[in-house]
């Protein structure tokens, strides 16, 4: 598979961004000292134009200020690390448990089977998105909902998209598993007295490894455009961290200032570009007989 | 559930209107588990008391508990819940707004021609750009065309859709774009009042709006038609000596369309209920702008009717999609 994906000319430079990202993300802190940009929670009242309003690039701020006086660029910067954290945080739970789940409703079928596919339809015909919006903007209000345990911002952003992807991965890991039982290494591994969760875990998941990558990668960017709409609408990340979502949130109720949601948006196009790529390049390693 | 359904249902005759009655039911048992999830939401989780709230600010202490009493929040939960479902099923009643007292009910009523007319414009034009794309590319795999249209879909759905609005505007809007070339936000006017200026505000709203789902759709039409057109009755109708085209529109191209059509009720459900982004930034007096304003000055009930709203048209939609599928598509097990 590796060598298949090295073949693969644009899936290597997607590759590259994406591992580009990730250290842009977790070096946030040097690069900006590096470059000399004001903190992302700056506010500099000075940068802002007699009227308040945002200004345009400058020396000191070389993609403009937000309406608060603070530097877009170095926002920007720190965004990736909101984007990232989130998208993959809630990639990997989704992943993890689905895959849990479907193995469970996989392996050992019967009533259990029956219960978990149908929590699986209930979740998959449910407006999920909706129910998060009305969830996050619910708890806004107050001390949030639960006496405080559940208040707008990261965990909940990251729950909510986990809830949303994890039905589509066991669904499918419950297909694999149906067809994986019957096949004579697992009667082998029955046949020796392996205990139930030694089969799935040991001899189950690593055949499906393959499936899970392919599906997570498609994950990956649909759950950064999703932390950004959650963020966009203002019921996502909260302010003064920074998220890409959220500044052209910010950025929609000043359209004229371009600068402002430019960059935040660019940096979010080339992310999710750069992860749709990469996840094409890695399902046709995966699986060489697709004709592309 | 559906298992104990079966016997009585078994005397409605062929299994066909078996599975739409199967498939109804499941959907009133979906809607009743979605209205108690909104329902623990709105009213059992958040900690601000809906009672004050619904007062207003300068509201004294009897104010609020006679709004309490009114609103039924000093019962127990449970005769919350049924009385709330009531209210809804029976009355369509979603409550009133917290900011001007507005009923919800008739927000919603009269906010839905916006949504609808934003709605199936893109839809009508992401379906035929889409799919229309997709055949082309599939024909010709790997050539020039191909290899941009693939490129411009990737693009498409990796561009967020209130950025690329936002984009445009700041391009082409008439109050600070670079070219004063389309009408402002927020310049929409229904179709029966004025049919040019409907259509004039609406044109790039449907076009940003169903770029992305044009993408998708032309993505998912290739991947299906390559498949089908590897396939052995693709080959049987060539030896048959048809004609290229007649081989590609009547036999590829309608197998390969099915999931296609699922894709296209599930999408046009999901924006019926509101298209939050587009009509948030191009301001369109649809449902997503009255969700979008409800949700900057969380005001909980109109949250709350949109969500339901929303929610309605989706579970509507999943259901006829899987209806017209079992009709359209012999091989699906109606067991």
């Amino acid at each position: 598979m590796w060598a298949r994906l090295k073949r693969d000319r644009v899936a290597v430079v997607s590759l590259w961004v994406v591992v580009g990202l990730i250290a842009i993300a977790i070096l946030a802190p040097l690069i900006v000292k590096l470059f000399g940009l004001p903190a992302p929670d700056f506010q500099n009242s000075n940068a802002v134009d007699e009227f308040g309003q945002p200004t345009g690039p400058t020396g000191a701020n070389p993609l403009g200020v937000d309406q608060l006086g603070r530097d877009v660029a170095s926002r920007v910067i720190y965004g990736a690390r909101i984007s990232l954290s989130v998208a993959l945080l809630s990639t990997a739970l989704s992943v993890v448990f689905g895959t849990l789940v479907g193995v469970i409703a996989g392996y050992f079928r019967g009533w259990v089977d029956a219960i978990v596919s149908r929590m699986l339809d209930v979740l998959l015909a449910f407006p999920i998105l909706m129910l998060g919006i009305g969830l996050a903007s619910a708890c806004s209000i107050g001390n949030g909902c639960l006496g405080g345990l559940i208040t707008p911002g990261v965990p909940v952003v990251v729950l909510i998209i986990a809830i949303a992807g994890f039905p589509y991965i066991a669904r499918i890991v419950r297909g694999q598993v149906l067809s994986l039982r019957e096949k004579e290494f697992v009667l082998a591994a029955q046949s020796i007295g392996a205990s139930p969760w030694r089969i799935m875990l040991r001899h189950l998941v690593p055949n499906l490894v393959a499936p899970i990558i392919v599906y997570s990668t498609v994950l990956v960017p649909q759950n950064i455009l999703f932390e950004a709409a959650l963020s966009f609408l203002g019921v996502g990340v909260q302010d003064p961290t920074s998220s890409w979502g959220q500044m052209l949130g910010d950025a929609s109720k000043n359209p004229d200032q371009w600068w402002f949601m430019l960059f935040p948006g660019l940096a979010l196009l080339t992310t999710v570009l750069a992860f749709n790529l990469l996840g094409d390049g890695l399902q046709d390693a995966l699986n060489p007989r697709k004709r592309r | 559930m559906t298992r104990s359904l079966a016997s009585p249902l078994r005397a409605l005759g062929s299994p066909t209107s078996r599975y739409i009655a199967r498939r109804l039911v499941w959907m009133v048992f979906l809607l009743l588990v979605v209205s108690l999830v909104a329902f623990l939401i709105f009213y059992a989780l958040p900690s601000g008391d809906p009672a004050a709230q619904r007062a207003g600010k300068g509201a004294d202490e009897a104010q609020i508990e006679r709004v309490r009493h009114m609103l039924y929040l000093d019962r127990p939960l449970y005769e919350q819940y049924f009385h709330y479902i009531k209210q809804v099923v029976l009355h369509f009643d979603f409550g009133f707004s917290y900011s001007n007292n507005a009923d919800v009910a008739d927000q919603l009523t009269s906010r839905l021609p916006a949504t609808i007319s934003l709605a199936l414009g893109a839809a009508v034009i992401w379906l035929v750009v889409g799919v229309a794309i997709g055949i082309l590319s599939a024909l010709r795999p790997r050539s020039l065309f191909d290899r941009i249209a693939m490129g411009g879909a990737l693009l498409g759905i990796s561009a967020p859709v209130y950025w690329l609005a936002l984009v445009v505007l700041a391009l082409l809007s008439q109050s600070y774009g670079v070219i004063h070339l389309i009408p402002n936000t927020g310049s929409y006017k229904p179709l029966t009042q004025d049919p040019g200026a409907w259509f004039t505000s609406l044109l790039v709203p449907w076009i940003i709006l169903s770029l992305s789902f044009a993408a998708i759709y032309a993505r998912l039409m290739r991947a299906n038609l390559l498949e089908t057109l590897d396939q052995d009755f693709v080959r049987t109708a060539e030896a048959k000596g048809l004609s290229r085209r007649r081989v590609v529109m009547r036999h590829a191209v309608r197998a390969a369309i099915t999931p296609i059509v699922t894709a296209f009720g599930l999408d046009l459900g999901i924006l019926l209920g509101g298209a939050v982004l587009t009509e948030s930034v191009f301001n369109i007096p649809g449902i997503g702008r009255l969700s979008y304003d409800a949700i900057q000055d969380s005001n909980l009930p109109v949250i709350q009717g949109t969500v339901l709203f929303a929610a309605f048209f989706i579970i509507i939609a999943n259901i006829l999609v899987d209806i017209v599928y079992a009709v359209i598509d012999p091989r699906v097990r109606l067991a």
